[in-house]
Formats: structure tokens, sequence, C-alpha cells
């Protein structure tokens, strides 16, 4: 944790000493994108960090949907469900991703390689059906693009 | 005939997004006219002449909101409303992709008109291309004296400060995202007190959507009395129209309000997929309340014309369902989705989205049940009005107008235990 505080000084030259804390999901997220997953102690850290509430941090964490509690495969695949991707063909690209990974939505391979889940709207409405793979948008997704993109992750 | 544009005034190319292009096409003249030749109060007059009213779905005046600041206070913040998540909606994400400079300007401005030092951007956790063209974008501003200190030798300084949510729809809701914005969970706040009045860190504060503080630099470009003459009488302009569903040509379109919805399905999206008929049309974000395909005939893109039909133009996304679509099934799409985004707070929308999604999947299922109609309703009743943000009332919103608009067949489903229809959402080609 402590080889971040240089990260986190970094970050603290951006924002005036009197909104210090709405430094608390930047600080989340910067160790997610380092360590892949969060735990209690990482918001007790960064608390601790900030001298704002455990409890504050420890809210955030539990509440926001993309700070990951648990760890991930190295691939996250977000299949968007919402209203505009259902209608293009959502359940059959699910269908599709669960036969070619071999795992239901919410689980990792065993491999380690995929992580699949099902996320509400991606803002890729007029690109449906869509997905976003670790942090890269795929849009207007068939079948046969899909084996592509997972193929070259493989 | 060629109409007034704000957004797509230029071919989109490998650089048309960075500076230099922008300023090609007359960027950052509306902020240095701003600057070096109006008052603040001068800039807010323009944006009250322009009549434009918010893009982010309410529609309210923007000059008006800006009125409402709390005078005398020693700061002031205004934070963009990018946390895009209305499910139909996509149009911020194109203006950061394609002109993310835009946006800057008109946020410099609104902070120049409204004594603004730090502002904020709140942008959607997922948005990738989005968050880094954006954050170019700032980075080749600040070298060029557009952003921080003594901007273009004037005394004005300001900062815009990039927050990026980190999945959660209600945080598009304005007090959510001050919320979010100071670090806490996404929990809506009551109303009053006011943003304008105690808002970020309890502090006056202005919200404005992306596309709103967009159409600021052309207002002070051209001028609020030219923009006024653009579009509908009530709320002029031009605005982002996103299509998507059962349409040939989905995508981003920009017209002025007062625009043919039928125009827009079958014009410029080239009409229903797979040749069927139109079967409802939900227009203006998933919240809206839907509408059959008889009762669109004579809507016009406009704030007016969409309320009174009996529904909401939002955020301008319109989504498009073909004849044949299973809406049950379309249904608990929607139910899903807000019981998913519910944040937890208000009893009646904590309980009352899981409940509704609950009855309409247990429907899905061919397990309903009599009265489970009468019970959707009477949940719609019990959440409307009864919580601290609108996510309770955009959740009923859509039980009530699919039972309201299509009950024949959610009767069908309970009494047979299957669909009305094929039961697939996706047309088949």
């Amino acid at each position: 944790m402590s080889c971040l505080t240089d990260k986190f000084d970094e970050l603290r030259k951006i924002y005036p000493e009197e909104i210090k804390s709405s430094m608390v999901l930047p600080l989340l997220q910067l160790t997610l994108k380092e360590k892949g997953h969060l735990t209690e102690s990482d918001a007790i850290f960064i608390a601790e960090y900030l001298d704002v509430p455990a409890m504050q941090v420890k809210e955030a964490l539990t509440w926001y949907s993309m700070l990951y509690r648990t760890p991930m495969g190295r691939n996250v695949v977000k299949v968007c469900r919402s209203i505009a991707c259902a209608l293009c063909g959502e359940e059959r690209l699910i269908g599709h991703l669960t036969r070619k990974l071999g795992v239901q939505p919410g689980c990792t391979t065993p491999d380690g390689k995929f992580t699949l889940l099902e996320v509400e709207c991606l803002a890729s409405c007029g690109t449906a059906p869509a997905m976003q793979v670790n942090d890269t948008y795929h849009e207007q997704l068939t079948e046969e693009k899909i084996d592509r993109i997972l193929e070259e992750l493989s | 005939m060629t109409c007034d544009r704000v957004f797509f005034t230029f071919d989109i190319t490998a650089d048309s997004h960075l500076l230099p292009a922008y300023r090609s096409r007359g960027g950052y003249k509306a902020l240095e006219k701003s600057l070096r030749e109006l008052s603040p109060a001068e800039v807010q007059a323009e944006v009250a002449a322009s009549g434009l009213r918010g893009r982010g779905g309410a529609g309210f005046p923007t000059a008006t909101k800006w009125s409402f600041l709390a005078k005398g206070a020693p700061v002031y913040y205004l934070c963009c409303n990018a946390d895009e998540g209305e499910p139909g909606t996509f149009k911020d994400r194109w203006i950061f992709e394609h002109s993310p400079h835009l946006l800057i300007e008109g946020m410099l401005i609104a902070c120049y008109a409204l004594g603004v030092r730090h502002s904020f951007i709140y942008i959607r956790g997922e948005f990738d291309l989005s968050y880094r063209r954006l954050m170019h974008a700032l980075d080749e501003a600040r070298q060029a004296g557009l952003l921080g200190n003594l901007i273009m030798g004037t005394d004005f300084s300001c900062d815009i400060i990039v927050q990026q949510g980190a999945g959660a729809y209600v945080c598009g809701e304005e007090s959510s995202m001050l919320s979010s914005i100071e670090g806490l969970k996404g929990y809506p706040r009551n109303k009053p007190p006011f943003p304008a009045v105690k808002g970020l860190y309890q502090m006056p504060t202005v919200i404005n959507n992306v596309e709103t503080l967009s159409t600021i630099p052309w207002i002070l470009a051209n001028g609020g009395a030219a923009y006024a003459k653009i579009g509908a009488e009530k709320n002029s302009g031009t605005r982002l129209f996103g299509i998507s569903g059962h349409v040939k040509n989905p995508g981003l379109y920009e017209h002025e309000t007062g625009y043919r919805l039928k125009d827009l399905i079958y014009q410029d999206a080239g009409g229903i997929a797979g040749g069927r008929a139109l079967k409802a049309v939900i227009p203006g974000g998933s919240s809206t309340p839907i509408l059959r395909a008889d009762e669109i005939e004579n809507i016009t893109l406009d704030i007016e014309s969409v309320a009174a039909a009996g529904s909401m133009l939002g955020s301008g996304g319109v989504i498009v369902i073909a004849e044949g679509t299973c809406m049950v099934r379309l249904l608990q799409v929607l139910t899903r989705f807000y019981a998913h985004e519910s944040c937890g707070q208000c009893i009646p929308c904590r309980e009352g989205t899981s409940w509704m999604n609950k009855v309409v999947t247990r429907i899905l299922q061919g397990k309903g049940v009599a009265g489970d109609l009468e019970r959707l309703e009477s949940i719609t009743k019990g959440i409307t009005g009864n919580t601290v943000c609108a996510l309770g009332a955009a959740a009923s919103m859509p039980v009530a107008s699919f039972l309201n608009k299509f009950r024949d067949e959610f009767a069908y489903f309970i009494e047979h235990g299957r669909s009305l229809n094929d039961g697939r959402l996706e047309v088949q080609l």
C-alpha cells in the first residue's frame, strides 16, 4: 500500500485542501488499478491518508459497483444488458459467451483469464449490442466479432 | 435545406477532436469575446436571451437555474453532469470523443459568468475513449493558456477537475452526484435546499449537462437572440437525438427542436428493422412513458409536443420497438435495471423497485397470478412522490405506462403462461 503514496501525493496536487474528501473515489480507483481488487484495509489506508472517517471510505467501497472487492479474471468482459442492447440480441450474445468461456455471468474461468459480467447501460445504444473488455468498448457485436476479440486476448 | 448546427459542423477525421482543429473551426473565440468584451452579467444575459433549456432530461431553463445561485457566498462551484447513464442516451459520449473542447470552452464561459474558480466534470467510470480524449483536451487547453491561471492573459483563473464515476446510475441525479464528488456513497439529498443554495460542500453550485454547456460557445459567438430563433418556440435550439432499438440505422442525429419524430424514425434512421411495422416508441430515455405507434403520428421533438402526447422528451434518447416484440419481456429488462440501480436510501424505492421486478419476472416465467397487474400499479403509486430523488418515479413510469398501453399482453401472459408474441426481443432478419 505504502508504495502507492507517491501516486496519491501526485493526485493531491490537483485538489484544494478544503475539498480533499473528493479524493476518496479517485484514490480507491487508483488503488484498484494497481491491485485488481480492493479490501477493507485499502479503505482504512485511504481514510488515514486523507484523515477522513474510515466508515466513509468503507461505505464508498461497498456501494459502487465498479469497485471490485473480489479477485477478477485478467480480462473482465462486461456485456450490456439494458434495453437497446436487449432489443438487438444481447441474450443471444451472452449465450454465445457463456458457451465459449464455459462460465455463467458473474463467474471467472478456472484459468483466471476471463470474468464474465452482465452490466447495465454502457451508453452504446446507437451501436448496440455492446460490451466492454477491461476498458475497451466493442460495439455492433456479432458472434464472429466476439470470437475474434476473445482469440486476441487468449 | 440547411439548418444551424451546434455540434455536427465538421467532418470527423483522425485529429478533428484536437485543439488546432477546434481552433480552426473558430474555437475559443467565444471565450475570448466573453472575457475581453463582456461582463459576467452580460454573458448570463446572452444565455437568458437564448432560451436554452437543460439537455439532461428535465429541460429546466439554464439561465433561470443560474439566477437561483445564492448571493454573497465565498465560493461557487460548477459541476458538469457527464454521468450519462439513462438507457437510450449516448450523446455526451459523442461530444467527449469528437469535440471535447466545445465542452471545455462552454464550461469556462459558464464559470466566468458565475464566478467559479474550481469546476468539476463528473464523467461515467465506464467511459474510456471519452475520458482519454477529455483529459488530453484539458492538457492541450492548459498548455495553450486557456485553462488554469490568468486565462488568455486576463485576470480570470479557472480549473476543471475530472471525477470518474464508479458504476452508479443514480449519480446522474444531481444531488447524488454532489455526494459522490464529495467522496461519499452517492445518496441523493432532500431538496430544498437546492444545490444553487447549498450544493457541493454546502456552497452554491450549478449543475449542467454536457450538451447544455457545450451549446454555450455557439450562443456567445452568435448571440442569444440568434439561438432563440432556431427550433421550437418554447425550447429553442438544436438537440442531439439518439435513436436506438429496432431501426435500420440507429445513431445520433442533430436536429432543430420541433423536428418530426416520424421523420427521425423513418428518414434518418431508415425505418423499422426487418421491414416490420412500428409497435411503440420510448421517446426520451428508458424512464419516459412508452407511446403506441398510433400516438406518435403528430409528435415533434420538442418538450411541449412530447408532453402533450403523455410522455417526456427527457434526454432525447428515442428507443424504437417493432411489432411482434413481447412487452412483458421488455418491461422486465427495465424493471431489472431500476431494481439494480436503486441506491437503497428510501424504502419505497428500495423495496418497490425490487418488488416490481419480482412480479414482472414471475409473470415472464409463466407464474403470474390474478391481481399481479393491480399489485404492480399499487406499487408504482406507493413509490412515486415518496422518495428523495426521481429514480423511484423513473422506475414507476415505464411500469405504469406499459400496463396502461399494453395491458392485454400482460393479462394474456398471466392467463396462458406464455407470450402473446414470439417472446424474443431481437428482430430476426
